[in-house]
Parts: structure tokens; sequence; C-alpha cells
């Protein structure tokens, strides 16, 4: 090994060391750290006691009934909402890639609710959702709709929450634009020629080429929608009726409200070990509907 | 012209009907918070006041002084965290791009692995580790993990450097210049749009933390401005104009900034798809 090879070798490990040790410290670390949590009866107080397997047979043996009502509420959310919200982000960008006036504007206003702080969007939501006086009961009344009681009726709670979300595809309605703008012209051109109209090379042609995009898009909605929070815990605080009880906020209660450390921990690795079982599912599914341009060429 | 126009038409009318649907929360935000009290829930609503009640806002810290407060600290700890992502972004990204090293491709995967990792399984062992380490109450463990980078903006960073062309650094090696100089002279001062991006999303990613403060920080006067606007909320929930006159306060900072750097979003969220909460 020469001098500059040797000098190569110790600057790469000194200046990737703050991730290498944040890696260690901040992921590797605490997740071992939390499997021991796993065996444990600890409310950070006394002493932690040995249990074994005993926080995860009150999981699994129904003991615990809020698991089941959260993991319920939690796939309701995940499965209504990345879809709609897949579709509302891309049915936005499709919008804005037409070549007309105003483009810049409209994206800026679709745009500014996903940078709102969650806490004052969660807050004038409240006011919105109000059953008397909220404006979304005001404008479906114009409609015949009789008054919802939206957060106060258990039937009602998650699709408003649902409905919430879409106000927060901003960003992935950006990344589809990004996509969309980037399919060559050519390729369209060629399905013209071809005799395909408007819909046909949108159909064999646009959506083939943005299906990365769709896939990245779903994958990150998915793990983010399973990790679901803030709107529960300051809307709701998971009722009328533990309706929208969702994982994180059950993991939140166990382990700071009612200092039951190990179950919590638990519940955390179970929705930790869902959530890549759905992404590594998604990957596997990707190979029959993604297309990747460098693949077909070969 | 006339018949473009009016082909036109339906498009102008579906993106105006979604852009109200899309700014009533923000607007029903800003008119409330210029209503007297008895006129909030007047139905149906009046969207511009008749009298604008200005004096909703210095109400806002006679009811609650520490509000001003909460200003500082979330500033204060939105800053310690920009700079951190920033700085452990360059180091790093660095190291990942411009110095050929045996060890760089496993670094490299190993920062891709945790680009999509569910953070909720560290939530409780790493509260617990802050906890041994008595900084449970403290502002560190909210901006702390920023210097050790986080994997989206290291990527980014990376991706960048990766586009600058090679021989800026081979001519400047030839001339003995180590590699700390190299970065901090000729790539760093480069990397400025990748740096804004960071910078930008960084901030916002610290300023709308809401778990972080509310797991770590108890005391009163310790609040960011999440934690004090739901504290407000509680205490005063039924002045709803003034919570929406605080809500519209803790807002301001976002918008400005999302105007003032508006391109550098959009161009960021193309570059790594990153969410923008």
């Amino acid at each position: 090994m020469t001098a500059s090879q040797r000098r190569d070798l110790r600057d790469g490990i000194l200046f990737t060391l703050p991730f290498v040790l944040g890696a260690l410290l901040l992921w590797v670390g605490p997740m071992l750290y939390s499997l021991v949590l796993v065996v444990l009866d600890w409310n950070l107080i006394t002493r932690p006691d040995y249990v074994g397997m005993k926080n995860l047979a009150k999981l699994v043996d129904g003991r615990d009934p809020l698991f089941y009502k959260s993991l319920y509420n939690t796939f309701y959310f995940t499965f209504f909402s990345v879809p709609l919200q897949l579709l509302a982000a891309f049915g936005l960008a499709l919008l804005l890639n037409q070549p007309m006036k105003g483009l810049g504007v409209y994206r800026t206003i679709f745009y500014i609710p996903s940078i709102t702080p969650a806490v004052a969007f969660a807050v004038v939501w409240i006011q919105i959702l109000n059953p008397e006086w909220g404006i979304l009961n005001q404008i479906l009344g114009w409609f015949g709709v009789e008054p919802i009681k939206w957060l106060f009726d258990p039937a009602f709670t998650r699709p408003a929450f649902v409905l919430m979300s879409l106000w927060l595809v901003g960003p992935q309605m950006i990344i589809f634009l990004a996509g969309l703008q980037s399919v060559s012209p050519e390729l369209k051109d060629a399905a013209q020629i071809d005799g395909a109209n408007t819909w046909q090379s949108f159909l064999h042609v646009t959506i083939p080429a943005i299906s990365p995009i769709f896939f990245f898009n779903l994958v990150i909605g998915v793990i983010g929608s399973f990790q679901v929070f803030t709107n529960a815990f300051i809307m709701t605080r998971g009722g009328p009726q533990d309706s929208t009880l969702f994982m994180v906020l059950h993991i939140y209660r166990n382990a700071f409200e009612w200092f039951d450390m190990g179950y919590a921990a638990t519940l955390a690795w179970v929705l930790f070990i869902i959530i890549m079982l759905f992404t590594v599912i998604q990957f596997r599914f990707a190979r029959t509907w993604v297309y990747y341009e460098s693949e077909s060429s070969n | 012209m006339r018949t473009a126009r009016f082909a036109n038409l339906p498009w102008h009318i579906i993106c105006w009907v979604l852009g109200i649907s899309f700014l009533l929360p923000l607007v029903w935000m800003f008119s409330t918070a210029l209503k007297p009290p008895g006129l909030v829930f007047e139905t149906p609503i009046r969207w511009i006041p008749e009298n604008p009640r200005w004096y909703n806002y210095p109400q806002v810290f006679e009811k609650l002084p520490l509000f001003s407060r909460f200003f500082v600290n979330t500033f204060y700890v939105t800053l310690m965290g920009a700079a951190g992502c920033v700085l452990s972004s360059l180091l790093v990204g660095f190291g990942l791009s411009r110095i050929n090293w045996p060890g760089r491709n496993a670094v490299f995967g190993m920062l891709i692995a945790t680009l999509m990792l569910p953070g909720v399984v560290t939530i409780i062992p790493l509260y617990i580790i802050f906890r041994y380490a008595q900084l449970v109450g403290t502002f560190y463990p909210l901006w702390i993990p920023a210097w050790f980078g986080y994997a989206f903006y290291i990527f980014l960073m990376r991706q960048y450097m990766m586009t600058l062309p090679r021989e800026l650094d081979e001519a400047a090696r030839m001339d003995g210049a180590a590699n700390f100089r190299i970065l901090w002279q000729i790539i760093t001062p480069l990397c400025s749009p990748a740096i804004a991006t960071i910078a930008i999303f960084a901030f916002l990613q610290h300023y709308n933390d809401f778990l972080g403060p509310l797991l770590y920080i108890s005391a009163n006067e310790m609040f960011t401005l999440q934690l004090g606007l739901l504290w407000f909320q509680g205490r005063f929930g039924n002045f709803w104009h003034l919570v929406m006159a605080a809500s519209v306060m803790t807002i301001v900072p976002v918008l400005v900034l999302f105007f003032a750097a508006q391109k550098r979003f959009v161009q960021g969220i193309q570059l790594t798809g990153l969410a923008g909460r």
C-alpha cells in the first residue's frame, strides 16, 4: 500500500466516521437493546424483571384487545389512505403537466398544506370537522348531506383521517410531476405514428415509464402510514371507542403513560416486522408491474 | 386565441376548485385569527372579518407570556439540527464520493439500508439511553442525532458530489492538498445548491418535530412551538380566535422559508423523494 493509499484509507474512515458511529449508536445499538427489552418487565424505576416470552404471549393470546384494535385501525388507515394518496398525487401531477398558464401558482397551492406544522394542521382540522359549525359539514350541506359527526362518531373517525391525509400529498405530487416531465417525447411520438390515440399512448407509454415512481411513492407511503401518530394523539387521543388508536399511539401509551417498557418494545418490534414484511413483499411484486428501461433493453 | 382559452376552461375550473379546497384549512385559520370571540362560529361562515381584530396576536402573548420563549427554544433546536445535518452530510458525502478507499462500498450499503428503516423500533431504547445519559429534559436529544448525519441528507449530498468533475480534486492533490482542505476550499463552495436544499429540509424537520419534544421536554419554559401550541390549545381551547392566532404564528416562519426557497424545495424533493415533514 502506497503512502497516498494509506492516507485515503485513513481519511475515508475519518470522514465517514460520524455516520458509522451514528448507525451503531442510534440504530444497531438501540435495536439490540430493544430486543433485550422484549424479555423484560420494567417500569424504568424499579429493577427490571426477566419474564421470558411473557410480553409476546400477552400480545398473542388476546389479553391486550387494544393491540388487535390498533392493528386493525392501522391497516384500515394504510389500505385506504395510501392508494387514495397515490391517486390524488398522480391526478394533481397530470393536471399540472398540461401546458397551461398559472401552473406555478397551483403547484404552490397544492404543496403548501404539506409543510404546515402538524400541530397547527391538527388544530385547524378539529374545527373544520366540527359537527355543528365546521366548514366541511356546511359544504356537504349544499349537496343535501346531513351533518356528520366526524371525530365524535367511531364510524367516521377513520374516514376523516384518510380524508385529511389527502391534503398532504404535495411531495408525492412533485415526484410524479418530475417523472411525467421526464417521459421521453420521442416515445410518445413513436406511439402516435403507430396509430395510438392519446389514451392508448398514456396507457402504454406514460404509465409504464413512470411505474418506478409509483413504486417509490407506494413503498414510502406504506412505511409512513403504518407509523401514523400525531393527528390521533392531538385530535382524538385515540378515541372515540378506540377507533383512532393506531399502533404507534398504543406503543406510546404503553411506554410513556403506563411505563410498561418491555411490552411497548415488543409492540414496536411487531410493527417494525410488519412494515419490513410489507416492504419486502412490495419489492417482490415490483418485478411483475414496475418497468425499468435498462432491464428491458437486454 | 379564443378557442384555445375555451379549451382550457375545464382545466382551470378543476384547478380552481382543487386549489380552493387545498387552501381552505389555512384560510380558515388566518380568517378566524382576526375575529372577535363571538363571531368565530358564525354560520354561514364569513371569510373576511368585518373589523379585523389584530389585537388577537398580542393577546396570545398576554395570555401566555412564555409563547415568545417557545420561538427562542425552537430556533435554537432548529439551527443546531440544521447545522449538524449540513456539516455531517458534507463530511460523510465527501468520504463516500471523492475518496477512494476499500470500505467505501460497505459504508454506502449501510447508508442505503438505514434509508428505509422505520424509526418506530428505536424510539423506546433511545429514550432509555438518553435517560441513562441524564439528557432527558435537555435540548440535546432533539439535535444531537443530526450531527451524526441522517441517511437521506448524506445520500443527497453524495449524489450531488458525484456529479462534480474529478479533475477538481486531482489538480489540488497534485499540489499536495489534504482531503480536508479539498473538501473545505474546493468542493464545499460548489455544493451550495445541495447545502441549501439540506438546510431547508433539516430546518423543516426540526421545526416541525413533535414526537421528540413530546418525549424529551417536560418543563414549560423549554417547550418548542409545537408543544407550546398544543399546551396553549389545551389551556385556552375555548378561545379559538386566539388558538388560531397562535397557530398562524407557528406557521409563518415555515411559509416565509417556503416562499423564499420554493425552487430548492421542488429540486430537493425531486432529488431524493424526501417528504416535506
